[in-house]
């Protein structure tokens, strides 16, 4: 088991280091720089159109300044080096907008981004799970083919478009204001509010965005689910449990279930990677400050350390959770040795 | 119906299999069995028949883009002379012919005209009308305008174009890239693979959609741009598919045979593993145009990647997020997406479940 995780891990270090790379190289070596962007564009162009030598001089030495104070006048492989081993103390660099770091800024912004995913990621499961059981023990009947068909639309249904659509019609358009267009707390928000009327107005600004998040993994585990039950339900220990006479109900809710949420269980380690990246779009949608929209906003500004960082803490997550699966499976089910699982 | 058809398959196959003595023949017969086998499953599936008109229905729209909405009149009269403009300007846009005098730069609206037939929505997509921003649905405008008074119908119906070559282009890139890195890490396993592999886990880990929307940001706004990145970034499902594909095939006889008379391993791979192997590939290129319309419109939502006096039905969805009044931005963009997506995936579900052996 050591040789195994260890050879995994090593495995991942490769990996890692090209995601790395792809991700510096795209940035620093797409066109633009972000020293004019934030001296305010214009001022290449400036020194033709009438900037006299010595104002342009001294812009000059104010932009290599400034490159100077984040390494950007270093030779490129020079500053890849240099990142990847401030890495090694979790040092992301100063944030290009306001030169604060970028470790804290991301630490800030984590809340509001694990909330919207733990509670959307709950949701698909409380829905999805009983969707799949019901489907798998009344197969082909029409409620079957309405949920298969139901969870087939939802996840066809694109987030950013509900998403508007509930903002228009729902959310303090021209319709109802049943729920916020966007934030998470209310304009008037005090701490000072008892506990419960905090919670209220949280859960009053989260109801939107986590739906929109969630309702697009019903079909998948759902279908997961019903495929996992169908599956041991044609198990002979199934035959068994009916030819002793036990209850239906038993037959299925005691020894199909446990069996079937075996690989439901490892899925659950695909939590973590939407941790980062995978709310881009509701967050910006719905204002919520959380990782994805720094993200954005930091590609909008070309915020460099703050993209790098996002990219590293997004992918590390990402192979993590797929090494957590790997070994919930075999933790859960005996069966599966490590050994002989292909690397 | 059914049981004559199932018959003359039967025979067929009889016939092939009685003659194994000529090689040739019975490959090209079973290869069209194998392909009427599965269109006859699929068509059962009238969920992916429907997917396919549907899918069809969005190809001839924008093939006819500019004959459903357009600012030139199909067919003018004026000052005696006959004239086709909109045919005529497929000839004037390679610079082929010129546009006669008395109409360069003419607005055909207000032209004195004897007769003319203007298509069914006598509006370009990126035509401004200063005068008439956000007009709700009326006869004039079927969908109404956005913030610039620009018909949203005429975007809709040539944002079909955007989404339809998006689709197809960058599946096309994915799938190259895909099926010979599929290919190549399948067929010769060992470090090949592993390294190969390596590169899936790669593109697994890095978050996707920030790649897509950093690439889109930082280089000019261009819908070519915005195809090529797509493709550059959807091809591990496809790549995956064929590696699989390939492992399975790779120890079976006709390639042991091929490779004992000396083919060289690119026509083993490309000529006689590949064709084997395309089915399952197919199915995730069809699910690929969907997740790529879906990128594309999510790009173009947030405004990245699609220079400004382009109209795509992401943004047109794009505007509503700042006027939430204006319903009808909301509405008709995004269901075209979703009709667009859901389409492609009827058909993708419909071909999985054709080709799937056990569902015979």
């Amino acid at each position: 088991m050591i040789a195994y995780l260890v050879q995994r891990l090593l495995l991942m270090i490769p990996t890692f280091v090209g995601i790395t790379l792809i991700a510096f190289s795209i940035i620093h070596l797409a066109p633009g720089d972000p020293a004019e962007l934030r001296a305010g564009g214009g001022l290449g162009a400036g020194a033709e159109g009438g900037l006299s030598t010595e104002r342009r001089g001294a812009v000059d030495r104010a932009l290599q300044e400034w490159r100077a104070l984040y390494g950007l006048d270093k030779p490129l492989h020079m500053q890849y080096l240099i990142w990847l081993k401030n890495l090694f103390t979790l040092d992301f660099g100063l944030s290009f907008k306001d030169s604060q770091p970028v470790w804290g800024k991301i630490v800030e912004r984590l809340p509001a981004t694990i909330k919207l995913n733990v509670l959307s990621t709950a949701l698909v499961y409380l829905v999805a799970i009983p969707l799949g059981v019901y489907s798998a023990t009344y197969q082909y009947s029409f409620g079957d083919q309405l949920t298969t068909f139901a969870a087939f639309v939802l996840f066809a249904l694109p987030s950013f478009w509900v998403g508007t659509m509930a903002i228009v019609f729902l959310g303090g358009g021209d319709f109802y204001y049943w729920f916020p267009p966007g934030g998470l707390q209310s304009v008037n928000y005090s701490p000072a509010w008892p506990w419960w009327q905090r919670l209220v107005d949280q859960a009053w600004h989260l109801c939107l965005p986590v739906l929109m998040l969630s309702y697009g993994g019903f079909a998948g585990l759902s279908r997961f689910m019903r495929s996992s039950m169908l599956e041991n339900l044609r198990q002979d220990f199934v035959l068994v449990a009916r030819s002793k006479g036990l209850a239906e109900r038993v037959v299925i809710y005691k020894h199909v279930l446990r069996n079937s949420l075996i690989p439901i269980v490892t899925i659950m380690a695909s939590i973590i990677p939407g941790l980062v990246g995978g709310s881009i779009i509701i967050e910006t949608l719905f204002s919520i400050p959380g990782i994805g929209q720094l993200s954005y906003e930091a590609v909008l500004a070309r915020d460099y350390p703050i993209i790098m960082a996002v990219f590293t803490i997004g992918s590390v997550l990402t192979l993590l959770s797929i090494l957590l699966s790997d070994l919930l499976l075999s933790v859960v089910d005996p069966r599966i040795a490590f050994s002989r699982r292909a690397v | 119906m059914m049981p004559e058809r199932r018959s003359v398959s039967a025979e067929t196959t009889a016939a092939t299999m009685s003659r194994p003595g000529v090689p040739q023949t019975p490959v090209v017969e079973l290869a069209q069995g194998f392909w009427a086998r599965v269109w006859r499953q699929f068509k059962r599936n009238y969920l992916a028949v429907m997917g396919l008109y549907v899918v069809l229905a969005l190809v001839v729209m924008a093939l006819s883009a500019d004959f459903l909405a357009n600012d030139k009149p199909l067919y003018l009269v004026y000052k005696g002379q006959t004239y086709f403009p909109v045919p005529y300007s497929y000839l004037v846009a390679p610079g082929l012919a010129q546009w006669p005098l008395e109409l360069l730069n003419v607005d055909y609206r207000s032209l004195a005209a004897e007769r003319a037939i203007f298509p069914p929505i006598p509006y370009r997509p990126n035509q401004i009308d200063l005068t008439n921003p956000f007009a709700p649905p009326s006869p004039e405008h079927w969908l109404g305008t956005d913030r610039l008074g620009r018909d949203v119908m005429a975007g809709i119906v040539h944002g079909s174009r955007y989404s339809l070559s998006i689709g197809f282009v960058s599946v096309g890139i994915a799938l190259v890239i895909g099926v010979l890195l599929g290919a190549l890490a399948g067929f010769f396993g060992g470090w090949v693979d592993l390294v190969i592999s390596r590169v899936f886990e790669l593109m697994l880990a890095i978050p996707t959609f920030l790649l897509l929307i950093t690439i889109a940001a930082f280089l000019k706004p261009s819908i070519f741009y915005t195809m090529i990145i797509i493709g550059l970034t959807g091809w591990v499902g496809m790549a995956r598919f064929t590696r699989n594909e390939f492992l399975k095939v790779r120890n079976l006889d006709y390639v042991t045979a091929a490779t004992a008379i000396g083919l060289p391993n690119r026509r083993i791979m490309f000529r006689h593993i590949l064709p084997n192997a395309l089915a399952p590939v197919l199915v995730s290129v069809v699910l690929g145009i969907a997740s790529a319309i879906l990128a594309e419109s999510g790009l173009s939502f947030l405004g990245v990647g699609v220079p400004a006096d382009t109209v795509t039905w992401g943004s047109i969805l794009n505007e509503a997020r700042s006027n939430t009044f204006a319903w009808w931005l909301a509405v008709f963009p995004g269901a075209a997406i979703f009709v667009a997506v859901i389409a492609y995936y009827m058909v993708g579900e419909g071909l999985r479940d054709a080709l799937d052996p056990r569902l015979k």
